[in-house]
């Protein structure tokens, strides 16, 4: 069936159609897939495999300049005119080889035990059995290793080694192709490499600050974190409860509720899983849309006082959110200032349950986000639609277009088009946002069928705060395994909407 | 005929308007309850009476109270707010900006794949980082510097990079190429060309910048560790905020709250009319 045919059929015809299609092309895209299979290892092989033609090359076809380089980084660039650039990659490798000595190597030989209590003077701590948990622990007075750092500074040394790995090869590839030049008789100074940073380079030169930051304090982290899950982390060892050891599957396992004291966690989380789904597509929706309306409404002509309507809205911005959050949950409480006023207007008789009755409070977080969220999406929203050409509503308004169609044909898609990452990155926020929820109702109303102190407005991210803040037993190794499933979670929705919007597809169909 | 045609236009003209004011006026008070609310019991004598909107007493002692008292020094997060919230506004605007830059004007090799990282990266829940930033910072001899808040504000805000971008995006590339041609290179566009059309961008990302230490809780109470000398805002606000301390401190909690809010609002004040300004309508044509 070709498209025209599709396309004549009516509307939901043409859904099932759809459907069908899919489900019948599906053995021809099996099969295709597995007859690129080789191909596609072929195109990984062949990039994998070409950093080590590069170095081979190198070493045969190099000159001594060239094969020194391999010892000596740099070498190759200092004796070919381009000296600042050698001795920077010089003065790497002496930094790399006396990190090694004096701190890599020592910390990351304890990474495999994560180190073994001991006391100041290095004797081995006691070891004893706790008789309920059946968990090991140390009774060593003042020790002196302390897992964290054995992991974080492992860590730390093996990014210095992927980045001297880098700097290494670059700077064999380098020397050779200088070496190369001389062959042809071109030149590349010092000066010339300069210039490439503001043109040909020049994203190197932006983007060198902005990833280091977000290597050395969101990737590092990061892996630390999901190290943590694999080891047992908590405060149950009291007697040296900074060392710890690897433990291997067992948190997933707790978490599945295969282990002892931990049956209720598979229903409690899933529960909370499904409601932080429920309230990440509310939250995020209703302040996209409203926010859109609002910022359409006050930027049509005719409207006056734009700034004063404006300025209303953003003082919500200005009080800090703790601030107004704990002043709100302050006015719906049983006997706060909306119930008091609603029953000496004698509209209600009773309280409204606004924080105790699960219903009702879910309802509420997401009233009261849209309350803090929709000023943020009026101000994003006001510079963006002053941004469509005017040039589209008028040919438009020409064609005798009615504003809502207007609003549907341009005005949506051009939004859609500009801010899906946006509103990508919203969701992913709302499902980690911990604010509004624990500023208002802390989590609750509290039950008795959820596990480790959740309540049933808490999400994912407000009762792993619990685990590690709140409870008695901070469980920093059960928080890394929901912190993993949130992921789990967050990127498969994520990945999907971003592989399907279109400001991705074609970023340029606007320039 | 045609006569009364047009008046029904203007007659529907003028009710979608009235419509419009009524929304519009409608939304206003409720987004202006909680800060009416705020600023009554920040003027009450009595400490603690949630349960009236405006208090029986009017006094202004609860602002005295908030730069007097030692034992709270309210001037002093003030300031440490302010000093972080400047350094933070300045580093973390020209790195969201040059990040977003990269992605949507350059093309290099590792672009996409630098894209998709930091979109993956960004949906782990962040505070489970929050421990080991604070040893980092431990490491780098900051732990317990207001300036070590600011690092750690700073270093994660290329990862911000979407709305910027997806501003960038829309500018027409014509202007690049013009530029090109008359022999500018990318740094000259970027800082003379693209810029200055973005300033609804900037401002909004300068005004985010802004305004996110004031209400940032966990990572600075992390780093002032119950002194009093080195919280923020909203940590010492916080403290006033205990369960055993708010019968006692709830009407200064909101003067303290309205003090806060007054920098952020002069700065919206300041920026509103560069933000609502359109871009692309004086630029290039078509």
């Amino acid at each position: 069936m070709t498209q025209i045919e599709l396309m004549s059929k009516p509307k939901f015809e043409r859904f099932f159609l759809r459907i069908g299609i899919f489900f019948s092309s599906l053995p021809l895209k099996l099969s295709l897939f597995f007859r690129n299979f080789p191909f596609f290892l072929k195109k990984v092989g062949s990039k994998l495999i070409k950093p080590f033609e590069v170095l081979n090359d190198a070493f045969i076809n190099g000159d001594w300049k060239t094969r020194l380089s391999f010892l000596f980084c740099g070498f190759g660039q200092i004796f070919n005119k381009q000296v600042v650039y050698g001795i920077i990659n010089f003065l790497f490798e002496v930094c790399f080889i006396v990190y090694m000595c004096l701190v890599g190597v020592p910390w990351i030989s304890k990474f495999g035990t994560l180190g073994i209590p001991t006391d100041e003077i290095g004797n081995a701590c006691d070891v004893y059995i706790n008789d309920i948990t059946g968990t090991e622990f140390y009774d060593c007075h003042g020790n002196t290793n302390d897992s964290r750092f054995i992991i974080l500074y492992s860590l730390i040394t093996i990014f210095f080694m992927i980045c001297m790995l880098y700097v290494w090869y670059s700077s064999i590839r380098k020397a050779k192709l200088l070496q190369d030049y001389n062959v042809i008789g071109k030149k590349e100074t010092d000066k010339d490499v300069t210039k490439t940073f503001v043109s040909r380079n020049y994203d190197k030169t932006l983007l060198a600050v902005p990833l280091t930051g977000v290597i050395v304090f969101t990737v590092l982290p990061l892996v630390f974190m999901i190290l943590i899950a694999f080891t047992n982390y908590s405060s149950e060892f009291n007697g040296s409860k900074l060392v710890f050891n690897w433990v291997g599957l067992q948190n997933f396992a707790n978490m599945a509720g295969l282990g002892a004291g931990y049956e209720t966690f598979l229903p409690t989380m899933l529960k909370i899983l499904v409601w932080t789904l429920i309230w990440a597509f509310f939250a995020t929706f209703t302040n996209y849309f409203l926010g859109m309306i609002v910022a359409l409404l006050i930027n049509q002509k005719a409207v006056k006082l734009k700034k004063l309507w404006r300025t209303v809205l953003i003082t919500t911005i200005a009080v800090p959110q703790f601030v107004s959050l704990l002043l709100i949950n302050k006015m719906i409480q049983d006997n706060g200032i909306i119930n008091n006023l609603l029953q000496q207007w004698g509209i209600i008789s009773s309280p409204i349950r606004f924080l105790s009755d699960a219903m009702i409070a879910r309802v509420m977080v997401i009233v009261v986000n849209m309350w803090v969220g929709i000023p943020y999406t009026m101000l994003i929203c006001t510079g963006i639609l002053l941004n469509i050409p005017e040039d589209l509503y008028e040919s438009a308004r020409i064609d005798g277009a009615s504003p809502l169609k207007m609003y549907m044909k341009i005005t949506l898609p051009y939004m859609l088009f500009v801010t899906t990452p946006y509103l990508i990155q919203q969701f992913v926020g709302n499902i980690n946002n911990f604010n509004v929820i624990y500023l208002l109702t802390q989590g609750g109303p509290l039950t008795q069928t959820y596990a480790a102190g959740a309540g049933q407005t808490d999400l994912l991210i407000t009762w792993l705060y619990k685990l590690t803040m709140t409870n008695a037993s901070k469980d920093y190794a059960m928080s890394s395994v929901i912190g993993i499933i949130v992921f789990c979670v967050v990127a498969f929705i994520s990945l999907i909407f971003y592989s399907k919007s279109k400001s991705v597809k074609n970023e340029e169909e606007f320039q | 005929m045609s006569k009364s045609f047009s008046s029904s236009i203007r007659v529907r003209k003028n009710i979608r308007l009235t419509l419009t004011y009524i929304v519009l006026a409608i939304i206003s008070v409720i987004w202006l309850i909680p800060f009416v609310y705020i600023i009554a019991q920040s003027l009450s004598v009595d400490t603690a009476n949630f349960s009236v909107f405006f208090p029986d007493e009017w006094t202004f002692d609860n602002y005295i109270l908030l730069f007097t008292d030692q034992s709270k020094p309210f001037w002093r997060w003030w300031l440490n707010t302010f000093i972080i919230a400047g350094c933070t506004c300045i580093i973390q605007t020209l790195i969201t900006l040059a990040t977003s830059y990269a992605f949507s004007r350059l093309r290099f090799k590792s672009r996409k794949f630098i894209m998709k990282t930091f979109l993956i990266i960004g949906m782990f829940p962040s505070f489970l980082t929050m421990i080991i930033n604070y040893f980092l910072l431990d490491i780098l001899g900051l732990s317990s510097s207001i300036f070590g808040l600011v690092l750690i504000y700073c270093a994660s805000s290329a990862m911000g990079y979407y709305i910027a971008k997806g501003f960038f995006d829309t500018i027409p590339k014509s202007l690049d190429e013009a530029a090109m041609i008359d022999g500018a290179n990318k740094n000259t566009i970027f800082f003379k060309i693209i810029l200055p059309l973005s300033k609804p961008i900037v401002v909004y990302t300068v005004l985010m910048a802004f305004t996110g230490p004031w209400g940032d809780f966990m990572m600075a109470s992390y780093i002032a560790q119950g002194d009093v000398q080195l919280m923020n805002v909203a940590v010492g606000l916080q403290n006033l905020a205990l369960v055993g301390e708010i019968t006692k401190y709830f009407s200064r909690f909101c003067a303290g709250g309205v003090v806060t809010s007054i920098p952020i609002m002069i700065l919206f004040f300041w920026l509103q009319r560069y933000y609502v300004e359109g871009v692309t309508g004086g630029a290039v044509k078509g």
